[in-house]
């Protein structure tokens, strides 16, 4: 065919370099969120002097005691675990075709969930301590992490074989998540019930995901699975973009479609696993931030994968920050604050429909 | 004119059930065929054999000196374009929309002579001023001709469009087949539709295949659809006359006449 004659229309130029404003002014949010979350806590600490110990000048031992053996770790999990979840969100409600799919509601968190209470009561590695800041503690978190981690992976191996059996039907794997889901969720509840108060204690304290828990030795871990895992999904864009034009387009378009939705959730699912069983169980976060995004910059995945990702940072940093002054001195969870700060803004963008 | 797409003994099943059975027929370039038959007999099934989105059992789909059914899916697209029946529309403007139909020319990215061919589309479907609206405030007409739009960026050398005018009313429809009658002589290539309104099947296509039981029963020019050939193939009398020099088939109407 000879369609060489076109050109490239200006004002699709202006419609792109819009998406990109949202997106740079998303990068700006997460920066200030970052330095905030750093700055704040029981110890004040100036967001300049924050600054000046990340670059390595500050005249402040204490300051950056501070910044870089307790803020900095938390942070930075809040933006690789944001991210992780976040695209693990996009990815997933892009691949099944499903609005509400994240790791959440598909029960890979619950199976996480079920994996540290099995750590906990059948392999006792729950105990209760008296401190203010946390009264109780796992006492061997790196057992309580590998059987959560486990368990998530189970679950995500029944979807996986059951999707592969029944042809990948985006239908098949949404209702099997949903059912893995109720499963565990009844597996919590029945191992709760034959278990002691500290126990039980354990198990509720490990489910309330906690990015205050990292340390600088497990984020290499979650910051090489969510970085592979978003260039992966980066580099898949046009073909979610495909699929989400339909399975038939996708296929003469010349995606394939079984292996792209197989491999996604794969992936989707190893990161929301290393999230979930490091720090627990976070919600929210992978269900709404691409439904924010979309509102902002529509469903193209060049730039709804991004723009979620960011999202997914802003929206754990803040939710962070907020749960350390808030009720302080005590520390709320992460999660109860993503989705207390999420769910209004969530509603507003509903409300207020698509920006064009 | 030369031979441009050679369909041979092509089969298909669908567990263990005959869906296709020994389909065979070829198009020229420039030529539109009509694939018509009643509901159910695998009409469908066969463009999408013919793009290896089903995989036939037997058969070849010679595209010029290429079994398309040897290549990657990737080089099939680069060479077919499909438009389904069923559009799913997203929060994409319509130039986004058409411009995934580069998929199987991008590498990393698009680069401005994917730009630049979706831009020649629009202008070549009179779509300028649809460009930057999103399809899902489109009508059905204008989803359909995204679709359409979408496949023409392909560059692909037959395009097969399964019932491209379903559910679109008078004027969609004669403006759809008219841009796919243009497009395909215009430039060079060719079309396989599949279709239930047997008028418009003979205003807008050059060869027709009749299937009938997962089998070719006539395929042809004009001349072959008769009214003996429709009532085996529907099992309903007809009457095709004239009108304005255009021939049309007026059904269950024959007993009388």
């Amino acid at each position: 065919m000879h369609l060489n004659q076109g050109i490239v229309p200006e004002d699709y130029r202006a419609y792109l370099d819009r998406k990109v404003r949202w997106i740079l002014l998303g990068l700006i949010l997460a920066f200030v969120f970052f330095i905030l979350a750093i700055s704040v806590g029981a110890v004040a600490i100036p967001p300049l002097d924050v600054v000046q110990s990340l670059l390595g000048i500050s005249s402040s031992d204490k300051w950056d005691r501070i910044v870089w053996n307790v803020r900095l770790p938390q942070a930075i999990a809040a933006v690789v675990a944001g991210i992780g979840l976040a695209i693990a969100g996009v990815a997933m409600q892009s691949i099944l075709r499903n609005p509400i799919a994240s790791p959440f509601t598909l029960g890979i968190s619950s199976a996480g969930a079920f994996g540290a209470a099995v750590s906990v009561i059948v392999l006792g590695t729950g105990t209760m301590q008296s401190t203010v800041a946390s009264p109780v503690a796992i006492s061997n978190p790196y057992v309580t992490t590998v059987v959560a981690f486990i368990f998530c992976m189970i679950a995500t191996g029944i979807i996986l074989a059951i999707s592969h059996i029944k042809g990948a039907s985006p239908e098949v794997m949404v209702l099997t998540g949903v059912a893995l889901s109720s499963l565990f969720s009844a597996g919590v509840m029945f191992l709760q019930y034959f278990s002691n108060d500290a126990q039980l204690a354990a198990v509720v304290f490990w489910t309330f995901g906690d990015v205050g828990r990292a340390t600088w030795d497990m984020l290499p871990l979650m910051v090489v699975v969510v970085g592979a895992g978003t260039l992966y999904f980066i580099a898949n864009r046009w073909n979610y973009n495909a699929i989400d034009a339909g399975d038939e387009t996708a296929l003469g378009l010349g995606v394939n479609v079984t292996w792209v939705r197989l491999a996604g959730m794969t992936v989707a699912a190893v990161i929301s696993a290393v999230i979930v069983a490091l720090l627990g169980v976070i919600g929210f976060v992978g269900l709404v931030c691409p439904h924010m995004v979309r509102r902002l910059v529509g469903d193209d995945q060049r730039y709804l994968i991004p723009g979620t990702a960011i999202a997914g940072a802003v929206l754990l940093l803040a939710s962070d920050t907020v749960a350390r002054i808030i009720v302080a001195p005590y520390i709320l969870p992460v999660a109860v604050l993503t989705a207390f700060l999420g769910a209004p803004v969530f509603i507003y963008l509903l409300f207020r429909g698509y920006k064009r | 004119m030369t031979k441009m797409l050679t369909v041979n003994e092509l089969k298909f099943m669908y567990r263990n059930r005959d869906v296709l059975q020994q389909i065979g027929f070829s198009i020229e370039q420039g030529q539109v065929i009509a694939v018509l038959g009643p509901n159910g007999v695998g009409k469908t099934t066969l463009l999408k054999c013919l793009n290896r989105i089903l995989k036939p059992r037997e058969g070849t789909v010679m595209l010029d000196d290429e079994n398309l059914l040897d290549l990657d899916t990737m080089d099939i697209a680069r060479r077919v374009g499909y438009v389904p029946q069923r559009v799913e529309t997203g929060r994409l403007t319509a130039f986004d929309a058409v411009l995934l139909g580069r998929r199987p020319h991008i590498g990393w990215d698009v680069v401005a002579r994917d730009l630049a061919i979706v831009d020649a589309v629009f202008r070549k479907l009179g779509m300028e001023a649809l460009r930057l609206s999103y399809i899902d405030e489109m009508s059905g007409g204008e989803l359909q001709k995204v679709a359409i739009a979408r496949a023409l960026v392909q560059e692909p050398r037959i395009l097969l469009l399964d019932e491209p005018t379903s559910n679109l009313d008078l004027k969609n429809q004669v403006d759809i087949l008219t841009n796919i009658r243009e497009v395909v002589r215009d430039h060079g290539i060719a079309a396989i539709m599949t279709m239930h309104d047997l008028n418009q099947a003979l205003r807008f296509a050059d060869t027709f295949i009749f299937i009938k039981n997962g089998r070719v029963h006539v395929h042809g020019s004009h001349d072959i659809v008769t009214p003996s050939v429709i009532e085996d193939v529907y099992g309903l009398p007809v009457m095709i006359g004239e009108l304005g020099g255009v021939r049309c088939v007026i059904p269950g109407a024959c007993k009388t006449t």
